[in-house]
């Protein structure tokens, strides 16, 4: 995985955004992710791989499924763990990022994974780190990690992403989601539809990101994937009225029983607000994959952390084997 | 109208074969040797006898007249660990300039005469360039009274702007055109409609819908210029246009001009030389300012525009902040960069060097051009003209930019 080593610094990888791979990284991953699924069958669910590694998980934003992800991803490969919440910490007392990074670093941790509400955090990161540093989320940005579970969950369950059609639907404007899956998905061959109300549509959409543009909901009526964004409220401008309210936007744009087949695999990153951009109908419906996507996040996490910590072969079974020996035998 | 400058004794100096090059006068290329005495240009020949003077080999190198700014903030007073007069006047001076107009958005904000007085005490102090000082055009910068402009006027401002924030108000952006008429001061102003602006990072296209960043679109900025476009006509009041970035708003002041209004503007030299992919790599001490860097098409409209005049004048917009401030997620970090020691080795890199623009036409963009947009003397290679000379290096910029000035 060649990517994008800051200036300046030693030579790190890192995984700051879905651009910056390429297919064979992604693909590499994803094959290590399914080499870690067997250990997760077993009784005891850890291997040593990254015994006396530091990982630490650094979320100055809130969040349920990437921070417990991480950590347990961490803990699976034997790998000490630091988790660091903004409330609670110096983050309160006035520090700045580059300090926090700064006193971090000192314990020289092999990983920093963070989560910020601000694009370009996890890049000011690198620059005053020597660990590989892994983008958990920044701003409305990139959340890379995220798109290599929903990769993983759809070629479970569909046998591949190639030539598939995924139909986007929501509030993308303020999606770090939907901006990583739409390079995630194209990078393996799918086609991308951005489905939902104009204002939360970037302008530039379909000509930045190569994507089809639509404000009409029946046009999901084709994609293999549905997947479902949530309005995000807590990121949008107050009195921006990107849609007249809540109302209009479920009658137009929710995701119903009557606008999805049983063929159509439904998927969303989380949280959902059942009744809103989804009816609880469909969520719980045989075709929803998000429970499986949560499944996913942690060996895949497991997958990127192994990644980054070993040198990558380019033959991604082989990696993976080495790295799913059970804990027992080593100490042996 | 006052530019201030710390006495300094006058030059006596021969300059021996620099290549002259002067875009008000048409001068250009000829290798002539230039005596300077008593802070005076005596003599402009060949082979002229340094008769004891200090001689300045300039073989290979080019004499133009001193730079001009429209538009630096020098955050002074309040923000002097920023900037202060001492310093911003020396990064003019290593840039070439040899005025420039500072803005009022400062702590507190330059809107009463005692304020305006104690800077150009100051400036008398510290210059080492001439230096103008604007008045805001609202008390506080808040859009609600007129500063009481003909007092200003008359302790020296050299103009009104409320730089940093647009004149939201339409009636109230009439009044000071029509006061500005009896205080025979322009007024500089910031174009934005903050309703189409709110929450910007950058420039709204297909950079900020890729990064995430929330989008400063075009028309943010030229609504607002066709609006005080608009006005000016209607009252027939002169005014001046700063720091302009798109093709929107480069189309409404060729309009304009057409029409006969007396519109001057000014377009910033990292406008003109870098776009908003510079954002990708989310650093905020290079790539972040308002107005934000545009695309492509806007970059090469402004060019265009500055090559045939629709844009009168290069201003730097230069805008220091304590690097702590901007070592700090994209989303989080103020806007605005510096410009003064590169601007003229920027915009001769990317538009002189490439052919798009010749050299004498920016000189006269960076030097006549914003002098007159302010009723300012000239600079101008001709006997009998004064010299600053200054003595500022101008820091090197790698292989990115060719030749600073001196």
């Amino acid at each position: 995985m060649d990517l994008y080593p800051p200036t300046g610094l030693a030579r790190r990888r890192h995984l700051l955004s879905i651009g910056d791979l390429e297919r064979a990284d992604v693909e590499r991953i994803l094959e290590t992710a399914e080499g870690f699924e067997s250990v997760m069958h077993r009784d005891v669910k850890k291997v040593p791989t990254l015994r006396g590694r530091t990982v630490m998980n650094v979320f100055f934003e809130s969040s349920t499924r990437t921070s417990s992800s991480f950590e347990l991803a961490a803990k699976r490969l034997s790998a000490d763990t630091v988790n660091l919440k903004a409330s609670g910490s110096s983050v309160d007392k006035g520090e700045s990022l580059k300090d926090t990074v700064l006193t971090l670093s000192a314990y020289d941790p092999d990983v920093i994974v963070i989560r910020h509400p601000q694009a370009g955090a996890p890049a000011l990161v690198t620059r005053h780190t020597d660990a590989h540093v892994v983008n958990a989320g920044d701003g409305k940005h990139q959340h890379p990690t995220q798109s290599l579970l929903d990769l993983y969950t759809i070629r479970k369950a569909l046998g591949q992403v190639e030539g598939l059609q995924v139909a986007i639907v929501g509030d993308v404007l303020h999606s770090r989601v939907a901006r990583s899956n739409i390079q995630a998905l194209r990078l393996l061959g799918a086609e991308v539809l951005l489905v939902g109300p104009p204002a939360l549509i970037p302008r530039d959409a379909a000509a930045a990101m190569g994507v089809t543009v639509s404000y009409d909901i029946g046009d999901i009526a084709e994609a293999d994937v549905v997947y479902v964004l949530r309005m995000q409220r807590e990121r949008m401008l107050e009195g921006a009225n990107y849609v007249p309210s809540l109302t209009e936007y479920s009658a137009l744009w929710g995701v119903t029983p009557e606008r999805v087949q049983p063929s159509q695999l439904v998927m969303h990153p989380g949280p959902i607000n059942r009744g809103v951009e989804i009816a609880a109908e469909v969520a719980d419906s045989a075709s929803s994959r998000i429970v499986d996507q949560v499944r996913a996040g942690l060996v895949t996490r497991m997958a990127v952390l192994y990644d980054l910590l070993t040198e990558p072969t380019t033959r991604g079974g082989q990696a993976a084997l080495r790295a799913v020996e059970p804990a027992g035998q080593e100490v042996a | 109208m006052q530019l201030t400058q710390r006495e300094a004794p006058p030059a006596d100096l021969l300059i021996k074969g620099a290549r002259l090059v002067d875009g008000a006068s048409g001068l250009e290329g000829p290798q002539l040797d230039v005596r300077i005495a008593s802070g005076v240009i005596a003599e402009v020949g060949s082979s002229l006898d340094p008769a004891g003077a200090e001689m300045i080999d300039a073989d290979g190198l080019t004499m133009t007249p001193g730079l001009v700014d429209p538009h630096v903030h020098l955050r002074t007073p309040g923000d002097e660990d920023e900037e202060d007069i001492a310093s911003g006047t020396r990064a003019a001076a290593a840039g070439g300039f040899v005025a420039i107009l500072a803005m009022p958005n400062t702590s507190p904000v330059v809107d009463s005469a005692a304020v305006l007085n104690g800077l150009i005490t100051r400036a008398s102090e510290q210059a080492v360039v001439a230096t103008g000082f604007f008045a805001a055009i609202t008390r506080g910068l808040e859009g609600r009274e007129l500063v009481d402009m003909a007092e200003l006027a008359a302790r020296g401002a050299v103009g009104f702007s409320d730089d940093g924030r647009p004149v939201e108000r339409a009636g109230m952006l009439r009044r000071a055109l029509q006061y500005s008429s009896v205080t025979g001061r322009k007024l500089s102003l910031h174009e934005e409609d903050l309703t189409l602006t709110a929450g910007a990072q950058m420039h709204e296209g297909a950079v900020s819908a890729e990064l995430g960043l929330h989008g400063y679109p075009s028309i943010g900025e030229s609504v607002m210029v066709g609006r005080d476009l608009q006005i000016a006509r209607y009252e027939g009041a002169p005014l001046h246009l700063c720091h302009i970035s798109a093709a929107e708003s480069v189309a409404e002041i060729r309009r304009a001009k057409e029409l006969g209004v007396a519109v001057t503007a000014e377009v910033s030299p990292h406008h003109l030389c870098l776009t908003d992919e510079l954002v990708r790599d989310l650093d905020p001490a290079v790539s972040k300012m308002s107005p934000p860097l545009r695309s492509d098409a806007d970059r090469a409209a402004l060019v265009e525009a500055l090559a045939d005049g629709t844009l009168d004048c290069v201003g730097t917009d230069h805008a220091p902040h304590r690097a702590h401030e901007k070592e700090v997620p994209f989303e989080a970090a103020p806007n605005g960069v510096i410009g003064l020691e590169t601007a003229f080795a920027a915009v001769y890199t990317n538009l002189v060097e490439p052919g798009l623009v010749p050299l004498a036409t920016v000189l006269e963009r960076m030097s006549t051009g914003p002098a007159r947009a302010f009723g300012l003397p000239a600079p101008a290679l001709r006997v009998g003209r004064p010299v600053h000379h200054g003595r500022e290096t101008a820091p090197s910029e790698g292989a990115r930019c060719r030749d600073g000035a001196r």
